[in-house]
């Protein structure tokens, strides 16, 4: 009997951590029990990318998308939809049409997808991740065959050249260009790395890659190998992802099994083999010579350069080091050509780039899109704007090592450079948007933080440097300031962009700096008016009861300072002496009567 | 793996496993699914186009089920659209007359005129 539906559960870590892997069994279980389980299959796959309405399930062929499913919507929709035809029209994602009605939106046409272009992400959500010959269906593996039986490693490198891809875990360095770099060096020993380590607080792009679709990494491993000359490969992933180290390594031993990792690939004379290296975590063991040492068994730290891998790398030897992100481009690049991929994007940007998009914004998620599309598309049209009627405020790209946009920068088209040039980079996708609740002082000083607690301490500059600026900060956000510090924060900044050792000093500034170039106001009004116009630093605010009061007592009863007093009915008051901004007030009130300033 | 031959072996069977995932522009073909259509036999008809399709590999041909359509009289019904959108709607329909609906219509672009539900009504 021929297969007539196929049901997609999502198995990407957000749609696993609210029970997709229970829905799923609950789909196979209630089709079996309507006798459908020989018509229908249900299939597991990685991350659709819209995260926030997960756990999501898609039908085929009605491509119907449903979205925050249960294990109890399950019998509902195999017996109304999968057996009658009856789509459930409370679970099946919507959209509201010009005139205001909530319509159904067929997957394909949700307005999250309909401006993105999926390449890194092409099979994330399309395919079983666990199963290699879906893999292949979906051309996995063509053009490493294609690398082996036609191309020399010279022309590999050429296309990947020509094509303009850079990489994708933060610098950009062009990657054709970089293989080329190690394919010189004339020794017997070389190594193929896959920076997996994602250490970007908010950014999941890289997991969903190995959760969704691990053999467009393999594949493109194998490639990589024989373009610079090396036979042994390694991808150094956090453990702190254990799905996609099992999809990972379950998809090593399968690519083993088909042949298409080991001895003589498709009976050529290429071997190539790859085993997956848990990394522990630390931030700046994503920096590549700090990752070489890790594997190694040395401590995490990077170390000057020159020497660069690609001449001395792991164990000495030369090495090669790329994201995820990159790599996943490459067997398209094979497949489709140079002219293809160089055919999108901008200038000097070419194909797409994957973000993970956070913090006040509607569709939380995971998105690519080609290079040159602005931020506005990108947060409006893709991310659906900004909840509640709220005021965007700042866009946050590059993580820690980032800065700040504003509205002014929302039509600037996304690519490295123009990023770069506004004072803040690509960085591997990071992408967090703000609204006008979120005080920039404080932003600066959240990143800062995580710079502090990560930075390795080898270098003095960043060591102490970046512990210095975080003080100042912590000084400003409580109303000590003085205008001298800002001046002092700039210096310290731009000397430790000059000389930290690494990318993680280079770029910690960043936060800070664009923070003092677009938002200077913000930390005027904190140093000299003593006060945070978002209402978020605790120091600087008093909560106050406005006439919107209705007198209902909650806040009263919720206070655990008894700082609230008042009748029923009547207008209630806070003393501000005794109150300990603790926030439970404001967070109760269902009026809107209780304000910060 | 040993050649390229093998690995496109594989890529072809499961295109094929996996063609209801993809985006199609062919003809779609909607069995009635309703109670009455259910009763009357629609479930056979469906799996009968299913396999149709499946066996004569029409991979750019959507079969999908709906609901109700309110012509109970002369279930299991069967609407055919054609790749300009023109609705055709068959009634009275049988799996042997519902793979006879695919070779015809849906292969050469033969509407099976004695089927069609305007003729049922005179
Ligand atoms: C502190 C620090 C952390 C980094 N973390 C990552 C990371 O998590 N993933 C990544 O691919 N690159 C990371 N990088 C960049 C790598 O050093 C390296 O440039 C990159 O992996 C090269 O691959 P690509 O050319 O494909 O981008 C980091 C760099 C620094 C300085
Ligand atoms: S810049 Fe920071 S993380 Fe990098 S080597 Fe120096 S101390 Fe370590
Ligand atoms: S909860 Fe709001 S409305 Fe109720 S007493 Fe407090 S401030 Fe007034
Ligand atoms: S912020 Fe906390 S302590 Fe202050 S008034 Fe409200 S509930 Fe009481
Ligand atoms: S994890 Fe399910 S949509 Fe992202």
């Amino acid at each position: 009997m021929a297969i007539r539906t196929e049901i997609i559960v999502c198995g990407g870590t957000g749609c696993m951590s609210s029970n997709s892997q229970d829905i799923k069994n609950e789909f196979e279980k209630q089709l079996k029990a309507l006798k459908l389980d020989k018509e229908v299959n249900v299939i597991m796959s990685g991350c659709f990318g819209l995260c926030e309405k997960g756990p999501v399930v898609v039908v085929y062929p009605d491509t119907i998308f449903y979205a925050h499913m249960t294990v109890g919507d399950v019998e509902e929709i195999c017996r109304e939809h999968i057996l009658k035809g009856r789509v459930v029209e409370r679970k099946a994602y919507k959209e509201a049409t010009e005139d205001d009605v909530m319509k159904i939106k067929k997957f394909r046409e949700i307005n999250f997808y309909a401006k993105q272009k999926r390449m890194a992400l092409r099979n994330c959500g399309m395919i079983n991740p666990f199963d290699i010959k879906e893999a292949i269906g979906h051309d996995g593996y063509k053009a490493l065959g294609k690398v082996l039986t036609e191309m020399t490693p010279q022309e590999v490198i050429d296309v990947i050249s020509k094509s303009g891809l850079r990489g994708r875990g933060g610098a950009g360095f062009p990657t054709g260009l970089k293989w080329s770099l190690a394919a010189k060096n004339d020794v017997k020993q070389k190594y193929m790395i896959c920076n997996a380590d994602e250490g970007d607080p908010g950014a999941f792009m890289d997991r969903a890659v190995l959760e969704g679709d691990p053999h467009s990494v393999i594949e493109a491993m194998a490639i990589a190998g024989y373009a610079i000359g090396a036979s042994q490969g390694y991808v150094y992933v956090r453990a702190e992802y254990p799905l996609a180290v099992e999809r990972l390594n379950f998809a090593i031993k399968q690519a083993y099994e088909y042949g298409l990792l080991g001895k003589h690939i498709f009976g050529t004379k290429f071997s190539f083999d790859l085993e997956a290296r848990l990394g522990a975590g630390a931030f700046v063991c994503g920096e590549e010579t700090a990752l070489m040492a890790s594997i190694e068994g040395e401590r995490g730290m990077p170390r000057n350069k020159p020497p660069f891998p690609a001449n001395c790398g792991l164990w000495q030897k030369p090495t090669i080091i790329n994201n995820v992100e990159t790599l996943a481009n490459v067997p398209q690049i094979i497949l489709n050509g140079a002219e293809w991929f160089a055919s999108i994007g901008t200038e000097k940007s070419k194909g797409t780039k994957v973000f993970a998009l956070g913090g006040k914004i509607n569709n939380t998620g995971l998105l690519e899109i080609p290079m040159g599309t602005t931020l506005r598309e990108v947060i409006y049209e893709i991310g659906g704007g900004i909840p509640k009627g709220k005021q965007f405020k700042a866009v946050q790209t590059g993580g820690p090592s980032g800065g700040c946009l504003t509205a002014k920068h929302l039509d600037t088209p996304i690519d490295y450079d123009n990023l770069t040039a506004l004072g803040s980079m690509m960085g591997s996708g990071g992408m967090i948007v703000m609204d006008e609740d979120n005080c920039m002082v404080d932003v600066a000083r959240f990143f800062l933080e995580f710079t502090v607690d990560e930075s390795c301490g080898k270098c003095t500059p960043c060591r102490e440097g970046t512990r210095r600026m975080l003080e100042i900060l912590e000084k400003i956000t409580k109303g000590k300031g003085e205008m001298e510090d800002l001046e002092e924060l700039r210096d310290l900044a731009n000397t430790i962009k000059d000389s930290a050792l690494c990318g993680l000093g280079q770029t910690a500034p960043n936060p800070v700096l664009s923070t003092l170039n677009n938002f200077y106001d913000e930390y005027v009004a904190h140093v000299k008016d003593k006060v945070c116009p978002a209402g978020v630093c605790k120091a600087l605010i008093k909560y106050y009861i406005t006439d919107a009061c209705k007198g209902c007592g909650l806040c009263k009863r919720n206070c655990p300072a008894q700082a609230i007093s008042g009748e029923l009915k009547q207008q209630h008051h806070i003393d501000t002496t005794k109150c300990i901004k603790c926030g439970a007030c404001k967070a109760s009130c269902k009026f809107g009567a209780i304000i910060t300033k | 793996m040993k050649s390229l031959a093998e690995l496109e072996k594989i890529r072809n069977e499961e295109k094929k496993k996996m063609n209801l995932r993809d985006i199609k522009h062919g003809y779609q073909i909607v069995v009635g699914m309703g109670t009455c259509g259910i009763n009357a036999g629609a479930r056979d008809v469906l799996m009968a186009i299913v396999d149709e399709v499946d066996k004569k590999d029409l991979r750019d041909v959507t079969v999908t089920i709906s609901g109700c359509i309110g012509e109970c009289e002369y279930e299991p019904v069967v609407k055919v659209i054609d790749t300009k959108g023109k609705e055709f709607i068959y009634g009275k329909v049988t799996a042997e007359t519902g793979k006879k609906i695919v070779d015809e219509h849906v292969m050469n672009n033969k509407v099976v005129q004695d089927m069609l539900l305007e003729k049922y009504k005179g």
